[in-house]
């Protein structure tokens, strides 16, 4: 049972947004009670559009952002008992631009070794040899130690990147649309060395992507958000092959392979985001729903389990018996 | 070329390059790079970052830098030549007869002024007509770019829209005065992939209404896939390789080309978890003159004669299709023998 590394229980996350001139703050719900759960080695993938609480979650998962409500809990122990250095030891973020992620007046060696200062490590003496140790293992040469960041390639940086969260040798990796910034041989580079570290080092990562084509090759389980919740959990493989919940299916749709048979596909999701200061009633992705139900406008759907995983949509929810599930 | 396609081609480019004189020598970004396009046509300029896609379309608009100097055999719009005929006649052209989207619609549209004034401009500048006629064309293009309640929106900002409306806002401004040509430098690259399906639905469709030419430049391949009607794929500075989407595709004939598409993951068709293909090496430097294949540090099939010379972007055994690869060029032997290779 502890191979859980990371969980979530009804986490929600609330911000205070400013109404304008002499008007009352109004509630943002960015996370609005999420449970989740990822097992040790586990790729869990997190889907959404921008603005649907991914980059929330993932902060507080960091401990950079305490939780409105609801618990954390890193390896078994609740996050809010654990100091910022324990929290840094147990989970790292990997982030989306390697050219704004590290600074650019220190030299790839204190970048990377800074970690180990942080956490005070004894042994100064051992930092260069365990720099070189991860560097060969994130496949950068020797020879850029002493160098700049604005010297080496995208490529190039994100190893820095990765090279630093891995040093003090973390539990889980967050990693935030790692390979957005980077061009496609580079980004399969990337994604081949995070594939290889996690078998190596036993990690756990934690992938937020909205490049379904990476998040299909990489994960190995997956988490649609939309508006503050997660909509549907499964498996990866049962997710791209049956996804359930309307949603999922016009995301999944949305995925442009490079098949030049096929046509730019039509999504039917309509261009409106909602805004989420002002949302939806019931389920929350009625209004661009195709296969809105009545009732789907005024009551929120239950969590429904389904094999492994779970789809919130009244669509598969048999104790209505409206026995609507279509294909 | 038969006589009657001559009258179908917007844009005709040939032989085209760009140099910008740096400390250490002079830049080559674009070299040699030949273009064209027809009325109701896609063509898609793909490639990695630095390749000189994005410098290919600035060159076309007269946009460079000031530093850069540009040079072409020929560069034509619907037959009339547009190279070198200075900046007053290409300030009524751009925006008239050839447009541009930009990548990032948030730095591109004018945060000071309300859209309606924005989209009112690029017709007012360019045709005689009053503003209320201007006004009338924006809400009719709006409502053709899928913008609900248009009237309402002209007197909002940039900053009152989202990302996809933004967008869709560029477009309908690229569209105010009916080019013949588009150039839209990665339209979607910014936005969901929802929104990017949405986005790119709508540059097909009023492609096809309009029969204007597009010129689309990206690197996402999967859009490539999916829009294009002809694909140039560019390499360090040079176009290495064009065909159809079918051909680049289903038959790719340079190893960059090939390379490139082995680093995708391709739902349904790489194992999941699989590790995918790589392309070893970095992009060599284009400062100063370069000679042999721009590829040949990072090519697995590299052969003696590669690396000297200049190699041409010539015909391989299906018409229409070129590459700019020894292996693949000459006498209808090309598929066997890059296999042969391979293995």
């Amino acid at each position: 049972m502890n191979d859980i590394v990371l969980e979530a229980k009804g986490v929600t996350r609330t911000f205070m947004i400013s109404g304008g001139f002499m008007k009352p703050k109004r509630p943002l719900h960015a996370v609005n009670g999420i449970d989740l759960r990822i097992r040790q080695g586990e790729v869990l993938a997190l889907v959404g559009e921008s603005g649907c609480g991914k980059t929330t979650l993932a902060k507080m998962l960091l401990g950079l952002l305490p939780p409105t409500s609801g618990s954390l809990e890193l390896d078994g122990n609740p996050i809010e008992t654990m100091n910022r250095l324990r929290i840094a030891q147990t989970v790292q973020p990997i982030f989306q631009d390697p050219y704004s992620s590290l600074n650019p007046r220190k030299s790839i060696g204190s970048i990377i070794t800074l970690p180990l200062k942080v956490q005070g490590d004894k042994d100064p003496g051992t930092w260069r040899k365990r720099a070189d140790e991860i560097m060969e293992l994130v496949g950068l040469p020797r020879r850029v130690y002493n160098n700049y960041p604005s010297q080496l390639s995208g490529g190039q940086r994100q190893r820095v990147a990765i090279a630093r969260a891995l040093i003090n040798r973390p539990r889980i990796v967050i990693c935030d649309e790692p390979t957005s910034a980077l061009d496609v041989s580079v980004q399969s580079q990337i994604l081949n060395l995070l594939q290889d570290l996690r078998e190596e080092l036993g990690l756990t990562y934690l992938v937020i992507s909205h490049n379904l084509a990476v998040v299909e090759h990489m994960a190995t389980r997956v988490a649609v958000m939309y508006l503050g919740r997660i909509v549907e959990e499964e498996d990866a493989g049962t997710l791209f092959d049956t996804p359930k919940h309307p949603y999922s299916k016009a995301l999944l749709e949305s995925v442009l392979t490079p098949d030049p048979s096929l046509g730019v596909p039509d999504t039917h999701l309509g261009a409106a985001y909602p805004n989420p200061l002002d949302m939806p009633s019931g389920c929350r992705f009625h209004p661009r729903c195709i296969k809105a139900l009545p009732h789907c406008s005024t009551i929120a759907p239950r969590k429904i389990p389904f094999g492994d995983g779970h789809v919130e949509c009244h669509l598969y929810d048999e104790n209505e018996g409206k026995g609507k599930l279509a294909s | 070329m038969p006589a009657h396609s001559e009258s179908k081609r917007v844009l005709e480019v040939r032989r085209l390059n760009v140099e910008i004189p740096v400390p250490t020598g002079m830049l080559r970004p674009v070299q040699d790079v030949s273009l064209h396009v027809d009325r109701g046509e896609t063509l898609c300029v793909v490639g990695e970052s630095g390749c000189g896609k994005s410098l290919t379309s600035l060159a076309i608009m007269d946009l460079l830098p000031t530093k850069a100097k540009r040079t072409c055999d020929e560069m034509q719009l619907s037959g009339d030549n547009v190279f070198r005929i200075g900046e007053r006649a290409m300030s009524d052209i751009r925006g008239d007869r050839m447009s541009m989207i930009f990548q990032e619609p948030m730095t591109s549209l004018n945060p000071a002024y309300t859209i309606g004034n924005q989209l009112a401009e690029a017709l007012q500048r360019h045709r005689n007509v009053s503003k209320a006629q201007a006004r009338e064309r924006a809400i009719y293009l709006l409502e053709k770019v899928g913008i609900t309640a248009a009237a309402g929106r002209l007197g909002q900002y940039p900053h009152q829209l989202s990302g996809g409306l933004r967008q869709r806002v560029m477009i309908a401004m690229a569209l105010m005065c009916g080019p013949d040509l588009i150039i839209a430098d990665e339209p979607t690259t910014a936005l969901d992939v929802t929104i990017q399906a949405q986005i790119l639905h709508l540059l097909a469709d009023l492609q096809r209404e309009f029969q204007m030419g597009m010129i689309l430049i990206t690197h996402d391949l999967g859009v490539v896939a999916r829009i294009a009607d002809r694909v140039a794929v560019m390499y360090a500075g040079q176009v290495v390789e064009t065909g159809t989407a079918k051909q680049i595709f289903n038959a790719p004939q340079h190893p960059y080309t090939r390379g490139l598409l082995d680093c995708i993951p391709i739902p349904g068709k790489t194992k999941r978890g699989a590790r995918l293909g790589a392309i070893p090496g970095i992009v060599p430097s284009l400062v100063g003159h370069m000679s042999g294949c721009h590829f040949a540090s990072r090519c697995p099939q590299v052969h003696e004669a590669c690396k000297t010379g200049n190699i041409d972007l010539l015909p391989t055994a299906q018409p229409g299709h070129l590459s700019r690869c020894l292996l693949t060029q000459g006498a209808g032997s090309a598929p066997r023998e890059t296999e042969g290779a391979a293995s």
